[in-house]
């Protein structure tokens, strides 16, 4: 209950992310900057953005990030400023490598997986019986004549 | 004293349920009614001897106990009732007394409504039903009592959190509960159907009902969190694929594949073991977030009382209900026999599609929830996995989900035309192209994404009119007898019209989100700032002093076209008990969009931080899960006759 | 085995491989909130603080050749004061220690460490964090360990402990300095 109670009490905190006075005067840089902060994680935080903390770290980054834009940076190059500081954990969205893998390829895989497996269950279920072999048939033959 | 009982009353249950666990058991495989029928009277008696133990851990709340070390933490004299109500279930123990009370109700509902259950199944459902309950109230008196004293009791409770004293958060939880426990019961069925080695259309048409109420709870518990972090985090956030929300949008999602499955198994006697282990891991799901919510295995924004004794407990019984569960799964679903067979193109087929994509979706939803943790003990590689991750493959998961929903029950059992079921949908297609067309040209340049998902809304919810259209012959029969029709429709079809068309309104609600706008100033008195269409006006600032705290108290008016269209009080409180700071959004919903406004910091030179927004179609969210919570209502209140009407009809057939 | 007996165990056998790393997470000693520092290996960063003493600035470029321990800290942290007594142990150990006083004021840094003691060899003021930022700080304390080439080898984060101290800082710092 500690835990949470400290957690809401964050969450409670009136300083609402993305301050007026951090805010760059060129539009479409602030709507840059803002598209890259909500892909950033607030480090002291957990599962959070920084463009939606109010955690002063996160102000830092978002700071960083428009100071950075400003000196010209394109968007990757912004966000590896701060992946080369703090790493990939930053990114909410994991980058594809061999680790995150997968990850990443499960959900297609998962899905071809399942499809190809009741498409062949179907398949199964409803082929007619094979016809039997030569060697079945001889068997047969000679079973049916017994019987006669 | 009534704490006492209460503990005496809960150690008792424990008792109670250890015989329901076993005895009808025993019962049902030596055909013993005798011993079978004790597992109705074990599962009432199991019930009230919970529901005193609630009762008198309630009273200890209302009447302020501070001997008991569970009010003393959590509540406080000062708060209203209602809060020293739903304080009970606001924390660790509370909470997990009211998972088992519910637990207790649902197994004394399946003992007082079951009474056309076979006996046999019935005994064995209930047993099962039982086994849970053990491990749930052992868990609670070894681990987590809410009825340990204090010598020492302090003068006042600690718990006066004023962020915690909302409708809100202090209603979510009973129905995520129900949601959650609720899901045993299917649970129990299917454990008990694998005891015995059969499932039939009968038993289909009995989990039924339970797996709907129990989705149609959580269905409500989910919208409801999800509301309250919308109005209270201050920016209108609604949705965040935190790992709390996962743990509880997971079970959602495969309860809805079960929901759907159990159609088939009722109708066609088809997808039974797939529908069996359905059961088994919605229940299965609903125990991992139990676990990954109170283990702190997991880092998240509403972690509860973490403690990695608790978690391994949970872990135990986890293992004990699901490996058990699953393994006799392995042993009996090979000799199930395969039912009804039916061509690829077919009512079956389409709920299989719903299915696969619906499990899929569970995992990937699974898999982003655990990965990090997992890659972390692996590799002690930190990464994480948020919001873009989830939207980039669950979205695409749920394209085919919603475009095959409008044509799934427009299709005949065994062998369907899909050409004749689409030309039916002309309608929906036609209606969604429209949208589409229309969105690409008034928003050109904007976001097309949202213009696809406003036109799979209009897809799927007229989709939904177009089926119940056509089941009642509008247009095509004379008004009267459309009407006669509509008036003839089972329940179920009603239920299911509806709750498609929920799923569509919701849809609808995602999807313009895109379009909200914000705007963040610091705006003196006087001075207001452009929002979209509006302007917003600080007009006047007061002090204002409250129960408990003091209020910064703004006075904004929201103008349209220079005509005053709202005007709306925003609130920083202070609580100077707490020294604690909260902030009270204003918002003014209309059913086409919301006007949500925040107040922020003060400058210091007469200025204060506003936050504006203006959210589209953004209740339609809410709505929409009221909508389908509704049908899921409608169509339980048809079973329950239906169930009856067979059991009349068979007993009927008997006599003749 | 039929390939549909293998299918009905499929489920199981996720669980199992579910419940066995539920049951690894669960381990006390697992720290849920360590965080590996994605500078380890690389050049120490560019820095040029004034001091908190008058001196002259303090920048990287005097770590040359040199192990260095820098431990970031401020007087409104209150891990660093846990952590303090073991920083003022470290100091006997005649190794180089640079204090960074991480977003505080000069005057407040000063009065904590006139009051407490003063462990730092030499200590620069990080008024707005932004060297922080270069390091990849996320919370005060945290303590860099710089190697003769100007590599930060390893982050402690965190107040240090005895035992970190003495079992793992020191050793660290000492088979850096052998030639």
């Amino acid at each position: 209950m500690k835990a949470l109670l400290a957690l809401l009490l964050l969450l409670a905190l009136p300083a609402l992310a993305v301050e007026p006075n951090e805010r760059l005067a060129d539009p479409a840089l602030e709507a840059r900057a803002r598209t890259l902060s909500r892909g950033l994680r607030c480090l002291v935080c957990r599962n959070e953005s920084i463009d939606e903390s109010h955690a002063d770290l996160a102000h830092d980054v978002r700071v960083l990030l428009r100071e950075r834009l400003l000196a010209g940076d394109s968007d990757a190059a912004a966000i590896r400023f701060i992946t080369d500081r703090y790493g990939d954990f930053v990114l909410l969205e994991p980058p594809l490598k061999t680790s995150t893998m997968v990850l990443w390829m499960a959900p297609p895989a998962l899905l071809v997986v399942a499809f190809g497996g009741v498409l062949l269950t179907a398949r199964r279920r409803r082929a007619p019986p094979a016809p039997p072999t030569a060697e079945e048939q001889a068997r047969l033959d000679a079973l049916l004549k017994g019987q006669e | 004293m009534l704490i006492e009982l209460g503990h005496f009353a809960l150690i008792l249950a424990l008792v109670v349920a250890l015989c329901q666990a076993t005895l009808p058991l025993i019962g049902a495989s030596r055909r013993h009614g005798g011993w079978m029928a004790f597992a109705d009277m074990a599962a009432m008696v199991q019930f009230a001897l919970v529901g005193i133990a609630f009762a008198a851990l309630m009273h200890a709340y209302i009447a302020s106990d501070f001997t008991v070390i569970n009010v003393a933490r959590n509540s406080h004299t000062d708060k209203p009732l209602l809060y020293k109500i739903a304080g009970v279930w606001g924390n660790h123990e509370g909470s997990m007394l009211l998972w088992v009370l519910i637990l207790a109700l649902c197994g004394a509902a399946v003992a007082a409504f079951g009474g056309r259950l076979p006996a046999s199944l019935k005994a064995r459902v209930l047993a099962v039903q039982g086994m849970t309950g053990c491990g749930f109230l052992a868990f609670i008196l070894l681990t987590s009592n809410p009825f340990l004293r204090t010598d020492s009791p302090p003068l006042n409770g600690e718990g006066l959190n004023p962020v915690l004293q909302d409708p809100g958060l202090a209603f979510h939880p009973p129905f995520l509960y129900l949601g959650y426990v609720g899901s045993s019961v299917a649970f129990a069925f299917a454990v008990a159907a694998l005891i015995e080695g059969r499932v039939d259309a009968a038993w289909a048409r009995w989990v039924r009902p339970w797996a709907l109420a129990s989705w149609a709870m959580l269905t409500l518990g989910i919208a409801l969190g999800s509301w309250w972090a919308y109005y209270t985090l201050g920016w209108g956030g609604w949705w965040f694929w935190d790992p709390v929300e996962n743990a509880s949008f997971m079970p959602w999602l495969l309860g809805t594949a079960l929901i759907h499955s159990a159609i088939v198994v009722e109708k066609r006697d088809a997808l039974k073991s797939w529908t069996v282990l359905l059961a088994i891991v919605t229940f299965a799901l609903s125990l991992v977030g139990t676990f990954l919510v109170r283990s702190g295995v997991l880092t998240s924004v509403h972690a509860f009382a973490v403690d990695p004794e608790r978690g391994l407990f949970i872990l135990v019984l986890l293992i004990a209900a699901i490996g058990g569960s699953l393994t006799l799964y392995a042993i009996r679903a090979p000799a199930m026999q395969a039912g009804g067979l039916f061509a690829p193109v077919s009512r079956e087929g389409a709920l299989v599609l719903n299915n696969l994509l619906l499990a899929t979706a569970t995992a990937t939803v699974f898999l982003g929830t655990l990965y990090p943790l997992a890659l972390d003990l692996m590799t002690g590689e930190k990464i994480s996995v948020g919001p873009p991750f989830f939207n980039k493959t669950f979205g695409p998961l749920m394209v085919p989900v919603l475009v095959a929903m409008a044509a799934g029950p427009l299709m005949g059992w065994k062998r369907a035309d899909l050409l004749g079921a689409l030309q039916r949908l002309w309608a929906a297609f036609a209606i969604a192209g429209l949208v589409v067309l229309v969105g690409l040209y008034l928003t050109f340049g904007g976001p097309v994404m949202a213009v696809f998902g406003f036109g799979l809304a209009a897809w799927t919810a007229v989709g939904a009119l177009v089926e119940w259209a056509e089941r009642i012959a509008l247009f095509r029969t004379s008004a009267a007898n459309s009407f006669r029709r509509a008036r003839n429709l089972p329940r179920a079809a009603w239920g299911s019209t509806l709750a498609h068309l929920g799923m569509g309104i919701t849809v609808a609600g995602i999807s313009a989100s895109a379009y909200e706008r914000e705007q963040i100033d610091i705006l003196a008195i006087g001075a207001s700032m452009r929002l979209g269409a509006y302007d917003v006006r600080l007009d006047a600032m007061t002090r204002e002093q409250g129960p408990n705290y003091t209020a910064d108290d703004a006075t904004i008016s929201v103008l349209k076209d220079g005509a005053v269209v709202a005007v709306m009080h925003p609130q920083r409180r202070f609580f100077p008990l707490q020294k604690q700071t909260t902030s009270q959004t204003a918002i003014r919903s209309s059913l086409f969009a919301d006007l949500y406004l925040a107040l922020g910091e003060p400058d210091g030179k007469g200025g204060w931080t506003v936050r504006a927004y203006w959210k589209p179609l953004i209740s339609w969210i809410w709505s929409g899960a009221l909508v389908m919570a509704l049908g899921a209502g409608i169509s339980l209140s048809d079973r329950r006759w239906r169930v009856a009407a067979a059991a009349r009809r068979a007993a009927q057939g008997a006599r003749a | 085995m039929t390939p549909r007996r293998l299918l009905t165990l499929l489920p199981l056998a996720v669980f199992l491989a579910v419940a066995i790393y539920f049951a690894l997470a669960l381990r006390p000693e697992r720290d849920t909130q360590a965080l590996p520092s994605a500078m380890i290996d690389k050049p120490v960063p560019v820095f040029d603080l004034p001091s908190l003493a008058d001196g002259p600035n303090l920048s990287q470029a005097a770590a040359a050749g040199e192990v260095v321990v820098i431990n970031y800290f401020a007087s409104w942290c209150v891990p660093c004061r846990i952590e303090h007594p073991v920083l003022m142990a470290l100091k006997a150990q005649k190794i180089t220690l640079w204090g960074i006083a991480y977003k505080d004021k000069p005057e407040d840094s000063r009065k904590f460490l006139a009051q407490s003691g003063d462990p730092y060899t030499r200590i620069g003021v990080d008024r707005d964090g932004r060297i922080g930022f270069d390091f990849g700080v996320y919370g005060v304390p945290e303590t860099y360990v710089i190697d003769r080439a100007g590599h930060i080898r390893k982050r402690f984060v965190g107040p240090l402990s005895r035992e970190i101290a003495e079992h793992e800082l020191l050793p660290l710092v000492r088979a850096l300095a052998k030639p």
